[in-house]
């Protein structure tokens, strides 16, 4: 198991930069996520952890030593793929042996780890089988097993579920939790599904644009985003964000809504915002509905997602809407008009200029 | 910890490529491989750099020992090089009568001539030595005829060479355009219904190839001359379009499989006819295929020797077989038969060139599958 | 826009039978979702009723009316593919023009340049019309497949899992975006999908499908709330619902290889051995709680967190909202909502209770 430090580590094509000049530290035993949408950096970004890719600048650092241009074989790293790279003709057995060979382990003891690993991942039904005859999900387990089997310093993977079905993904994002529990391995992990992302994550890098867009454990890029992307993208849906004006600690919003402003968010509105312009933000499970809520809106369609109902609002006329996550038992007919408040401990504000978060108590 | 400068490349990286490729060592690597490749191509391509010499040497020059290299053109091109001072039993300089050095050529050098060049096309008798002065002297001569005088021959008329070639471009070219066609709507068919006994048939179309020429020569003498197509176009066509077929179809079943059926399946969807959705959809996406089968194609069709040297004699003879029986006066004249070679080699090389992007994705297909 | 019904199609292939009996009907301008997973005979649906595929057994209609023998081109249907349908080398508007300018159709340029545009303006992609399709990003190449289909003004739109090949957020995006276009244009919609919250958010009415044959057929309401089959139960609802084997004894139900029991419902028989079904959403941690187990997993989404407790040889997933305070091994003692649990007997049927 090791540490991983990128420094300034970056990478062009050209002049197109795919991954801007980035620091990043992976404490020892760490299950780190590297988020964003396609094209963000982040599979470049674990390429070149690996070696699969050249870095164009920086430096990758494994344990202290500095691994930037060894080649993938010398980096004591395991990868895992979106589209699980099993070779064919072996069958599951062999697959998983296979890089123990490569390495030259005794055949006791690789015959040892593989079985440890077929119990761990519950795959003892498979051994004899070609992976041409399993199912995606087991397919990914016998991927895993394969990386696992090495017991490498570090383990990244590449979008290991987007592959499989929905709800196999549910199973299997429980099930590599579970696995990094048990056996405490430093981890790097690409996806653009935030929910693996909250689920899986010690600690969430959020990209966007070949740019980091903020570091931090699941409730601090949830409760915390430290900009509109973040806001925006953590979340699904993502955080509501309206423009408004701030004036007199009240945010004029669309559809003459008047928000009056929590006393402790007044100081940092009236030090950092010139001009009064400002954005709101709150999740949609911070809407409260309420006969004399403060705010109001008319129902542009609701969705019942099984568990809760989801509110789509339209404030004013129909181009501002929120979304307001409810009670499963609410059912309002089109265009009716709902009144809601919003919980004051979760607002939150941001600069449209900068569209950086105002943090309360100090101007940004 | 060792510096970026020293462990990594000597300038910034910017393309996608894997960390151990872009190494110095490795980059070192690289140069010395490119330089054996390059070695080794230069010694794969002698023969054919030699043939094109022969082209130019005379008769005696073409089997020379020790062999010719360099060639040089009389008081022109390196012939300052290959002109050496002859020397006396004593190891003086011999000189003339006007006391010059009397110059002889390096038995490396060879005198380029244009007599094979040009006496591909011409039919020549020998003339004696006193018919030579004859004709020297007369102003009606061509520079054909002239060249040709200098060996002491005589052209009485064309030779069969342009004839024969021209058989090849009709022949060749023509079973090439419809090999393609049908295999095209051969392997779509097989690519995209569900046919009946389709692995049987496939093999079956494969099987023919597995056959020696050599083999199906004589029923095929027989069958061809009981038609009345023994020595004709007709039948050459035929007979190539066949043998090409096996192989048009499997290459174009490959490339057709890998055009997603969604794409036609849409347009059918939209309101075309199968056709309709083929010619427009289909066909763009098929074109890199296309090219490469046209060229592997072309390239047997056009080499042909066994089939062609059986079954015709005169009419429809092509050219393989032609030019390695063209005889001279003196036996085999190895000038004019390095001049029918390369003539020979221009037309597919041109057409492999000119396709030449298509050909390196016909190379891989199938080879990547989603 | 039209009617159209499926009445006992039965597709056999070679080797397998892709579907068996299967009937549903989508009424004029209803949003129909068909849901199952990979592999069920989703696909094998659409391209039966396009006509891209023939039936062994069974009629389509098309407002009452037969339509086995009509050709794929005749049956005025548009289909959206989940990738592979926009032809490479055509510009958007072209690709757009592509179904009106068949031989069939004969629609006239200005017209066409027309509902290019109505197209274009519906789906926003006006700024685009003149790109190469190459050029495109995924979700704005999706947005054309769906204009593609929109120019035609079709009798049916069928829709391939149009969003899978997206991105989480922007498939969030498009699924609104979807629904919107579908309410306005009163479109009749056949969309097929694995996503249950596509299938839940969307659909007027959905019907599910497993190996080849409809295992429900009802609202989102009804399928959540009153899944048929164990089959239907596990599908829909994020995270899974626990199903546990019980069984009676002495008037409380015993859950299988746990210390779980409960009160026995008043007015029914179930069999000796069945399976018992609670949504994480009806298992309530509390300080009181009636029951106890251990906490081994736990997944912080932000809006919720997932718990997975541990009562003697089962474990049960639950949610709570927020962030949770429960660590890793903690003792966790919680409720069960009685009057939401389900009951399925071995075979996996439902026993209304």
């Amino acid at each position: 198991m090791a540490t991983i430090e990128l420094r300034q580590v970056e990478k062009k094509f050209g002049a197109l930069h795919a991954v801007k000049p980035l620091d990043l530290t992976i404490k020892n035993g760490e299950f780190v996520v590297l988020l964003g949408p396609s094209g963000c950096g982040k599979t470049t970004t674990l390429r070149m952890i690996s070696g699969l890719e050249a870095v164009s600048g920086g430096h990758i650092y494994l344990d202290g030593r500095d691994v930037t241009w060894l080649h993938p074989s010398e980096r004591d790293i395991a990868f895992v793929f979106q589209f699980f790279a099993l070779y064919p003709h072996m069958t599951v057995q062999d697959n998983i042996r296979f890089p123990l060979q490569a390495q030259g382990v005794a055949a006791a003891e690789a015959e040892k780890r593989v079985a440890e690993m077929v119990k761990m991942l519950r795959i003892e039904h498979l051994l004899k089988l070609r992976p041409g005859s399993l199912s995606g999900g087991d397919r990914q387990r016998v991927a895993l097993a394969r990386a696992l089997v090495r017991r490498p310093a570090a383990f990244l993977m590449d979008e290991p579920l987007g592959a499989l079905d929905a709800d196999l993904r549910e199973s299997m994002r429980a099930e590599i939790k579970r696995l990094h529990i048990a056996n405490e391995a430093t981890s790097v992990y690409v996806t653009h599904d935030q929910i693996e992302a909250m689920a899986l994550g010690d600690r969430i890098v959020v990209m966007s644009a070949a740019e980091v867009q903020q570091v931090g454990t699941p409730a601090e890029v949830y409760h915390k985003p430290a900009n509109l992307f973040v806001a925006r993208f953590i979340g699904s849906p993502g955080m509501n964000l309206i423009k408004g004006r701030y004036a007199d600690g009240v945010v004029h919003l669309p559809g003459e809504i008047r928000y009056q402003v929590p006393d402790s968010w007044r100081g940092t509105l009236a030090e950092s915002l010139k001009d009064g312009e400002v954005i709101l933000g709150f999740r949609p499970e911070a809407g409260l509905l309420s006969d004399n809520g403060t705010l109001t809106g008319r129902v542009y369609a609701t969705d019942m997602q099984g568990a809760f109902t989801m509110l789509h609002l339209a404030l004013g006329d129909e181009t501002t809407l929120v979304d307001v996550r409810a009670e499963r038992w609410v059912d309002y007919p089109l265009d009716a008009l709902v009144r809601f408040d919003i919980d004051p401990e979760s607002v939150r504000f941001f600069d449209p200029r900068t569209e950086k978060a105002l943090r309360r108590g100090k101007a940004q | 910890m060792a510096r970026f400068e020293e462990s990594g490349p000597r300038s910034p990286v910017v393309e996608s490529i894997r960390v151990d490729l872009v190494h110095p060592r490795a980059q070192a690597g690289l140069a010395i491989r490119s330089v054996i490749g390059i070695v080794i191509v230069l010694i794969m391509l002698f023969p054919v750099i030699w043939v094109a010499m022969t082209v130019f040497k005379t008769r005696p020059d073409t089997v020379a020992v020790p062999p010719k290299f360099i060639p040089y053109v009389e008081d022109g091109l390196l012939s300052d090089f290959c002109m050496e001072p002859q020397l006396n039993k004593d190891g003086s300089v011999k000189l003339d009568k006007d006391g010059q050095p009397v110059l002889k050529e390096k038995s490396i050098c060879f005198d380029v001539v244009l007599e094979g060049a040009v006496g591909l096309f011409f039919e020549r008798r020998t003339l004696t030595a006193a018919q030579q002065k004859k004709y020297a002297d007369d102003p009606n001569l061509g520079w054909a005829d002239r060249i040709l005088l200098k060996r002491g021959t005589l052209i009485t008329g064309p030779s069969e060479f342009v004839q024969r070639f021209r058989n090849s471009l009709i022949i060749a070219g023509t079973s090439t355009v419809l090999s393609v066609a049908f295999g095209l709507l051969a392997a779509y068919a097989f690519s995209r219904w569900d046919i009946s006994g389709k692995p049987d048939l496939l093999f079956f179309i494969l099987s023919t190839r597995m056959l020696p020429p050599v083999v199906v020569t004589i029923p095929l003498f027989l069958m061809y001359r009981q038609l009345g197509v023994y020595d004709t176009h007709i039948g050459m066509i035929l007979l190539y379009t066949v043998f090409n077929l096996s192989f048009s179809v499997w290459l174009l079943k490959g490339f057709i499989d890998e055009i997603p059926r969604e794409y036609e399946e849409a347009a059918l969807v939209d309101g075309y006819s199968r056709l309709q959705a083929f010619r427009k959809v289909v066909l763009p996406q098929a074109v890199t295929g296309i090219a490469a089968t046209t060229v592997f194609c072309l390239i047997f069709a056009w080499n042909e020797y066994a089939f062609s040297l059986m079954l015709t004699s005169d009419v429809a003879r092509t050219a393989p077989p032609s030019i390695a029986t063209t005889q001279g006066a003196g036996g085999l004249e190895y000038a004019i038969i390095a001049m029918a070679s390369m003539l020979f080699l221009i037309p597919v090389v041109v057409v492999t060139f000119a396709l030449r992007q298509h050909l390196l994705r016909g190379v891989t297909f199938g080879a990547i599958r989603q | 826009m039209s009617h159209v019904a499926l009445q006992g199609i039965t597709k056999r292939f070679k080797t397998v039978t892709a579907l068996r009996n299967v009937s549903f009907d989508i009424r004029d301008g209803e949003f129909f979702v068909l849901l199952g997973p990979t592999g069920a005979g989703k696909t094998t649906t659409l391209r039966v009723i396009a006509g891209l595929e023939q039936q062994t057994e069974g009629h389509v209609l098309f407002d009452g009316q037969i339509i086995d023998d009509l050709p794929p081109a005749e049956r005025d249907v548009a289909f959206v593919f989940q990738q592979y349908s926009l032809y490479p080398n055509m510009s958007v508007f072209d690709n757009l023009a592509f179904p009106l300018r068949s031989p069939l159709r004969r629609v006239p340029e200005d017209a066409i340049r027309q509902r290019v545009q109505h197209a274009a303006d519906i789906l926003r992609i006006t700024h685009l019309l003149d790109r190469k399709t190459s050029n495109l990003s995924g979700g704005e190449m999706q947005r054309v497949s769906l204009g593609r289909a929109i120019v035609r003004e079709p009798r049916i739109f069928l829709m391939d899992e149009p969003l899978s090949n997206l991105d989480a957020k922007l498939r969030e995006s498009l699924r609104v975006e979807l629904k919107h276009i579908q309410k306005t244009q009163h479109s009749t919609t056949l969309f097929v999908t694995h996503d249950q919250v596509e299938a839940l958010t969307m659909a007027d009415r959905i019907a599910v499908l497993n190996k080849g044959r409809i295992t429900q057929v009802g609202t989102p309401t009804d399928i959540y709330d009153q899944p048929a089959t164990t089959f239907v139960a596990q599908l829909v609802g994020v995270p899974r619902i626990n199903l546990v084997p019980a069984h009676c004894e002495d008037g409380t139900l015993v859950v299988a290889d746990s210390p779980l029991r409960l009160a026995r419902p008043g007015s029914c028989d179930l069999p000796a051995t069945f399976r018992l079904g609670v949504r994480p959403e009806h298992i309530i941690p509390s300080a009181d709680g009636e029951f106890v187990g251990q906490l081994v997993l736990i997944e912080p989404l932000g809006v919720e967190s997932i718990l997975h407790i541990k009562v003697g040889g089962a474990t049960l997933v639950c949610t709570v909202p927020g962030m949770t305070h429960y660590r890793l091994g903690d003792e966790v003692r919680f409720n069960i909502v009685r009057d939401r649990l389900h009951y399925f007997r071995e075979d996996g049927t439902r026993i209304q209770v």
